[in-house]
């Protein structure tokens, strides 16, 4: 084993008997464990049960039997997302004794194609931030830089990969929480369109913009865990019954056509003059190997960010009322009546971004504020969808920056809500529009910290998102660099 | 859109979230809040005459099942996280008072 092996080339030569599943998990744990103090990437794994599960694995194989597409390959998985090992947190107090009782329809998914969970990951506390400095627990370093963030909310699962501590793993993405810390740390990360990935077990935040996604050194494993993951569940009402097709067969598709849109929208003020310049050199490349650049307009996306954070807030706030110190979670110690139950349990167990996205969303719903903030929002929602549906009748995918900088300062924002937010302004739209988005490495600044390329393709439109991601890479090598700090 | 929060409305719109908060937090959310709130406000530059809102990306309606009994948590199993039970209930500091029980 090394630190070259993605998840692909594990479960082949697992399956040729290279090596054995044991060997593999042992050291990713060994990394783990070596590791964990320099970029606090984990909050929390289980030795003896990936080991167990290894051996199964390997037990199977000398038997013959049948193994799974991602056998022996070891995962890590946010703690947003229910496991019945080990507690479920979300990096929040409030739930820092949550056993589930069932497992995520992802978990079931890859557990059952022979992957072997071996962590949980740190996220912004409920996946309320860009930087996993909201966790409760501690902030996840960046591989590349370790006084800088790994962005978030799914810094932890980006960092494990980054720092090839586990060659795949698993975040959700609400307005960009898997896209940005993969920009940030160097890796790739997919946000499905929505609905193609099951939401049971992943623990809500904005239900009408969350999906579970993978992220992974290169195009080929999030194409393999993607195909392993999506389908239908009827226990999400909102997973589409629609055929998935196998992601890794339609790689080859070729560039040479391909129909590329460019928005001024996304390279207008705030864009880090490094990180324009490597986006460009990237389409530019595109542009080379016979790919069609066509200008388009979106004119809303101006306001994503503002209608983002009402729609998000306002789903939070109706999502997390069910943490109320009854049914399960932290219970204030003296409770004096049901109210003071409620309050106390709530205003002790929730960190202040939580706090502040609550009433903001509280705010929002609230009579009198309704029309002017949350159905206003829900139009403007329809307006930014409308741009992208008629940008998708001319281009198949659309390219830009996944974050206006490289991966800011640990503490440079975290006492300023607002210009936290504003990293964000490359990713929520396509969230807000239900479609599919993947961020990739596309070179380093004069720093050294990476840059990430935003493609983002129609809703159900994975096959051909991942088919150009892959071409990219093909041609590249910023996805094969390895941090730099250990 | 309405005025910038100040403090009084910051606590009744933490009473509506059902958050106790302190006078600090108070003083930081209504001036952090008064922020984001003042940035929203280009939504009103937004001509959105006639536009629908969007609550959902995809053309979902109610999905039903079958009527019939399936498989799911057990009465213990629902409680195991609860942070009090009693005799297979959550329990709660009393609700309603002694006389109008």
């Amino acid at each position: 084993m090394t630190s070259r092996n993605s998840a692909l080339s594990i479960s082949t030569a697992l399956q040729r008997g290279d090596y054995s599943a044991e060997e593999v998990v042992e050291w990713s744990i060994g990394r783990i464990e070596a590791l964990q103090g320099r970029y606090h990437a984990f909050l929390h794994h289980d030795r003896e049960r990936a080991l167990s599960l290894a051996r199964n694995i390997d037990r199977r194989r000398t038997q013959g039997e049948p193994l799974g597409p991602l056998a022996g390959v070891p995962v890590a998985v946010k703690d947003n997302i229910c496991t019945t090992f080990g507690a479920t947190t979300c990096a929040s107090r409030i739930l820092e004794s949550f056993h589930s009782r069932f497992d995520a329809h992802v978990i079931e998914r890859i557990e059952s194609a022979g992957a072997v969970v071996i962590g949980k990951t740190n996220l912004d506390e409920f996946a309320m931030g860009s930087s996993t400095e909201n966790s409760a627990y501690f902030t996840t370093l960046n591989p590349c830089d370790t006084t800088r963030v790994a962005g978030g909310s799914s810094g932890g699962s980006c960092a494990a990969v980054a720092a090839r501590i586990v060659p795949a793993a698993l975040g959700s993405d609400t307005g960009g929480s898997i896209r940005q810390p993969a920009a940030f740390c160097g890796v790739v990360g997919l946000k499905p369109s929505y609905g193609r990935v099951s939401r049971y077990g992943l623990v809500a935040f904005g239900s009408s913009l969350d999906q579970v996604g993978p992220i992974a050194t290169d195009v080929l494993d999030v194409a393999l865990v993607l195909s392993v993951i999506a389908g239908h569940d009827e226990r999400d009402s909102t997973s589409v019954d629609r055929p998935v097709p196998d992601y890794l067969a339609c790689l080859d598709r070729p560039v040479k056509g391909l129909r590329i849109g460019l928005s001024e929208e996304y390279f207008g003020e705030g864009l880090d003059p490094e990180v324009r310049a490597g986006v460009q050199a990237a389409i530019d490349l595109m542009a080379h190997e016979g790919a069609e650049i066509i200008p388009i307009h979106l004119p809303h996306m101006k306001y994503a960010i503002a209608c983002y954070y009402l729609v998000a807030t306002a789903e939070a706030s109706s999502n997390l009322a069910r943490f109320d110190g009854v049914r399960y979670g932290r219970r204030t110690p003296r409770p004096g009546d049901i109210l003071d139950l409620y309050e106390s349990s709530r205003g002790e167990g929730f960190g202040p971004e939580v706090k502040r996205r609550m009433m903001l969303g509280a705010y929002a719903l609230s009579s009198g504020y309704y029309d002017a903030y949350y159905l206003k929002a829900l139009k403007v929602r329809t307006l930014i969808k409308n741009d992208f549906d008629k940008a998708f009748e001319k281009v198949d995918v659309i390219a830009s920056p996944v974050t206006p900088t490289t991966a800011f300062r640990v503490g440079e924002k975290s006492s300023d809500p607002l210009t936290m937010y504003l990293s964000d302004m490359y990713t929520t739209s396509a969230n807000l529009a239900g479609i599919c988005a993947i961020s990739v490495p596309c070179g380093l600044d004069s720093l050294g910290l990476p840059i990430g390329l935003q493609l983002m393709g129609p809703a159900f439109g994975e096959d051909r998102l991942l088919a150009v991601a892959h071409q990219y890479q093909l041609r590249t090598d910023h996805h094969k660099r390895m941090p730099c700090t250990e | 859109m309405g005025p910038p929060l100040d403090q009084s409305v910051v606590r009744h719109v933490a009473r509506l979230a059902r958050l106790r908060i302190n006078d600090a937090e108070a003083a930081l959310f209504a001036s952090q809040l008064s922020m984001v709130l003042k940035y929203v406000e280009q939504l009103n530059e937004a001509d959105t005459n006639g536009v629908l809102p969007t609550a959902h990306t995809l053309p979902v309606s109610n999905v039903f099942r079958e009527d019939e009994v399936r498989p799911s948590l057990s009465s213990d199993q629902a409680l195991h996280n609860a942070p009090d039970r009693h005799d297979g209930f959550f329990r709660v500091p009393r609700v309603l008072d002694q006389e109008s029980a």
